[in-house]
């Protein structure tokens, strides 16, 4: 049984006359980790600070474990709101060794505890050895490991992550995203990140909301933005694909340039709509026997596949990811079929 | 990110090449090298009296000056050391990270008190609390009495105008210190369960310190170097002491054990500051950027404006307001021949030395370009070293060397000269230049050296495979790109010179009486009113950088 734990309910905030986040809602549950995706300037980070309390709400509710944190004239110093944070630059204390930072927030507790806490903190980033040295003298990676530690360590009942691997490698980012999963996983810890990152998102977090303009899109697990977005822009954001133009023919079914599909569930739309079809590379499917041909365009060989960028008659371009050994030269047609487990159709705007 | 790559590893040394040739090794060194002994001789010369004192000097300082020096330093010390750091941490604060009625204009005119030389408001407040000054004056017409007023001749009273006058220093490093990184420290200890009060003392606070400790640094320098206000107030001083010793006295022996003994005092601080950073290292937020501010509503917001307000009445609007009014009333008389006469001097002095310390200063830099070494390293550090030596003991560091190689020169060449010539270079002019090359070189340095640092390897590696070599690398390169650091240097070395009193008070050639000597001499005679003309004047000419500073800041 899962019970809520943070309930964002139609929270509006704004810089004078700017809206950045606009009646948002989503609710995370206990042990949770959730993430806000989006590109800079969608308001993720503000969402972020107004749960923190570093920002005052203009309308709706923030409630932690059933506290009302913020809204209805409440607004709990930030404090007293037991939420933790990591910050994008780690603001690690310049004048502190890693001992003193990690226990910094611990202050309320007697010596011998706070010292065997630091100590259980550090074993658990992994930086037992390091607790004498001074942020300057550790990589980027334990810096940001000092400053998970040093979050953590208060106990919050709630962690907020901002941009937590952006100033990281590429291939540390990932490693430390899972070393990261892992250890709030392990001290069951419910935490919120905002990246701009998908592939952060997906890796580290069971929910994952899709920001624009202040508005939360979508806020669903990652298998269900890939698969089933709710909204264009949403489809658009996440993962690769093409939309292509189709016609709706029945409640169930429609007729695209590659042929004629129908679903398991009914689509929405009328007979007649005109809609946008969602085809992911994986749903064009590389087969010499098609009738289907379409010329290859542009291709990216990624090991393990190709992705192929093919013209259908048309000119109307689809993305295909193909098995690693068909090469296919540019300009040479290929067969293709569509491979699709559900249709994904936006009205045509 | 710094840390997240392995170390660059040394290249093994190319023994394969030959061996630079010793003249090629000097070419960038001697000229550091000859900068440098500006300041390694004055200090040199120190030494022997301060290892090997004179045991019949040490007697005559134990019993009667030391016991009262080493007490008004001690004050002078703590005294406004307490108050920069309340007043300057304070309003830092303030204005960094709240947002209050007026703070847009005290950002910048909390910086003003920095264009009055400490002299001028030593002085100023004088006139203001002596029994004819308005302060007084106006507690006989309201109570009858001006018995109960302070006398601001005092310990005291030093201190508070001393704090007022070096104050900015303080302000102006915390200042950009909290506004880079207040905001966020509040929010970093806010997130590990504390208040902002606790936030404030235990993150901010010590986040800031190596700045707040560069800022107290730079005023307790400039404390232990003034010689102006401490003479106004007939205060006790080592530096009062040296020059009383010398020109009072006669005593140049004994101006050289007191100038050995400051020497030292700064040197310990010196070394207490760099001990009290140890192993940290700090870096302004890489996030920094303006944060938006925190409102302070209703009283606390007027409770701030209010703490801004008397600081700049009682460091800047008033002291000046008296001064202009003086000035006013004595136009007619004061602006004379005389003072046509000193301003043009201290225009000439001030124009020639930062000329002087401009050029060196761009030598110092380009040859530091050239020849990286340690060599050079350390050696410019000590040709910039003399900005935190007092301008009474250069003073007495560059004569003593003069002297005796005027002695020298004259007994070799004695017989050319002319009969009974007893100096060839003391008392010239190219003593007093020499001198305040020492003293300023740091002042013009800084902003030359910065614009050097902004021209990477690879852009002059870029010239050189574009055919530029040599002199035309730096005419085409260099010197274009150097040129506003260039203008600043010359700017702040100019305006420090015109301020500038020990040293040419006591190098300079006869009849030479500039503004600063002027206001020197009319003050130890009590005549504020007559001084006022020459202090407004050199207050104007502070206020030029005081203003490029704002200007540069609001560049970003």
């Amino acid at each position: 049984m899962t019970k809520d734990l943070l309930v964002f309910e139609s929270v509006s905030h704004a810089y004078g006359v700017a809206r950045v986040i606009d009646d948002m809602s989503f609710t995370l549950h206990d042990g949770e980790i959730g993430c806000l995706l989006g590109s800079s300037g969608c308001g993720k980070t503000t969402v972020l600070r107004a749960i923190a309390g570093f920002e005052p709400i203009a309308a709706g509710s923030i409630r932690l474990g059933g506290r009302l944190l913020a809204g209805d004239g409440v607004s709990v110093p930030a404090h007293e709101r037991e939420i933790g944070m990591v910050f994008q630059d780690y603001a690690l204390f310049p004048h502190l060794n890693v001992e003193d930072n990690v226990g910094f927030g611990l202050s309320a507790l007697p010596r011998a505890e706070r010292r065997a806490r630091v100590e259980a903190m550090l074993d658990l980033v992994g930086l037992g050895a390091e607790a004498r040295r001074y942020p300057h003298e550790l990589s980027g990676g334990q810096q940001q490991r000092v400053a998970l530690a040093r979050a953590l360590a208060p106990r919050p009942r709630l962690l907020l992550l901002d941009e937590p691997f952006s100033n990281l490698d590429v291939d540390l980012r990932e490693r430390l995203g899972r070393e990261v999963r892992d250890i709030l996983k392990h001290e069951g810890v419910s935490a919120i990140l905002v990246t701009h990152d998908q592939h952060e998102a997906f890796a580290v977090a069971d929910k994952v909301g899709v920001m624009q303009g202040g508005r939360l899109l979508q806020w669903a697990t990652p298998y269900t933005l890939y698969h089933e977005p709710a909204q264009r822009f949403v489809a658009d954001f996440i993962g690769q694909g093409v939309l292509v133009p189709g016609r709706v023919t029945a409640p169930r079914c429609l007729s695209l340039e590659l042929g004629e599909f129908c679903g398991l569930l009914p689509l929405g739309f009328a007979a007649g709509d005109d809609v946008d079809v969602l085809l992911r590379p994986d749903d064009v499917v590389h087969d010499d026997a098609s009738p289907v041909q379409a010329t290859v365009v542009a291709r990216v060989f990624r090991g393990a596949d190709f992705l192929y960028t093919l013209a259908l008659p048309s000119g109307q371009r689809v993305l295909s990811q193909v098995a690693s050994h068909h090469d296919h030269a540019l300009g040479e047609p290929i067969g293709i079929r569509l491979e699709l487990d559900h249709l994904i159709a936006f009205r045509r705007q | 990110m710094p840390g997240t790559r392995a170390p660059l590893r040394r290249l093994p040394k190319m023994s394969a090449l030959p061996a630079l040739k010793t003249a090629a090794v000097w070419r960038w060194r001697l000229p550091v090298l000859l900068l440098s002994l500006c300041t390694l001789v004055p200090l040199g010369v120190l030494l022997p009296a301060l290892f090997n004192p004179d045991p019949g000097i040490w007697a005559h300082l134990i019993d009667y000056l030391l016991p009262q020096l080493a007490v008004n330093t001690a004050i002078l010390l703590i005294g406004v050391g307490a108050g920069v750091l309340a007043i300057g941490v304070t309003l830092a604060w303030l204005v960094a990270v709240y947002e209050f009625p007026g703070r847009r204009f005290f950002n910048w005119a909390l910086m003003l008190p920095l264009a009055m030389p400490a002299y001028v408001l030593g002085f100023s407040q004088l006139g203001l609390f002596d029994y004819t000054g308005p302060v007084q004056t106006l507690a006989r017409a309201w109570t009858g009495s001006s018995e109960w007023v302070p006398s601001v001749r005092s310990s005291g009273g030093v201190v508070l105008v001393l704090s007022l006058a070096f104050y900015p220093y303080v302000y102006l490093l915390a200042r950009g210190a909290f506004a880079t990184q207040g905001r966020r420290a509040l929010e970093v200890g806010q997130s590990l369960g504390l208040s902002r009060a606790e936030g404030f003392w235990r993150v901010a606070l010590p986040m800031a310190r190596p700045w707040i400790m560069g800022g107290l640094m730079l005023a307790l320098m400039e404390t232990l170097a003034d010689f102006g206000t401490v003479a106004v107030f007939n205060f006790d001083a080592f530096t009062s002491a040296i020059y009383k010793a010398w020109f009072s006295f006669f005593s140049l022996d004994t101006a050289k054990q007191l100038a050995s003994m400051l020497v030292f005092i700064v040197f310990v601080l010196v070394v207490f500051e760099q001990r009290a950073r140890g192993r940290r290292a700090y870096t302004a937020s890489a996030r920094g950027g303006q944060q938006p501010r925190i409102a302070l509503a209703g009283v606390q917001g007027w409770a701030a404006a209010a703490w801004a307000t008397l600081v700049l009445l009682m460091a800047f609007v008033l002291p000046f307001g008296q001064v202009l009014w003086w000035a006013y009333q004595g136009w007619a008389e004061e602006a004379n021949a005389v003072l046509v006469d000193n301003a043009l001097r201290s225009l000439m002095l001030s124009a020639m030395a930062a000329l002087l310390v401009g050029a060196a200063a761009l030598l110092l830099a380009y040859a530091v370009r050239r020849d990286g070494g340690g060599f050079n390293r350390l050696l410019s550090r000590v040709a910039t070293l003399g900005y935190a030596v007092p301008g009474t003991v250069l003073a007495v560091g560059v004569f003593v060397p003069v002297a005796w190689l005027d002695n020298q020169l004259i007994a070799l060449f004695g017989a050319w000269l002319p009969e009974g010539t007893g100096s060839i270079l003391k008392g010239s002019l190219a003593v007093l230049l020499l001198a305040y090359v020492a003293r300023f070189m740091a002042v013009g340095h800084a902003p030359v050296d910065a614009a050097m640092h902004r021209i990477s390897r690879s852009q002059e590696e870029a010239a050189r495979n574009l055919g530029l070599t040599g002199a035309r690398l730096v005419a085409r390169l260099h010197l274009p790109l150097l040129k506003g650091g260039l203008f600043t240097a010359l700017l702040m070395v100019f305006v420090d010179v015109m301020k500038e009193m020990p040293i040419t008070l006591m190098t300079r050639p006869f009849g030479w009486d500039t503004l600063a000597v002027r206001i020197f001499t009319l003050t130890s005679e009590g005549e504020w009113e007559r001084a006022a003309l020459p202090a407004v004047l050199l207050v104007l000419s502070g206020l030029l950088p005081v203003i490029l500073l704002s200007r540069e800041e609001n560049k970003g």
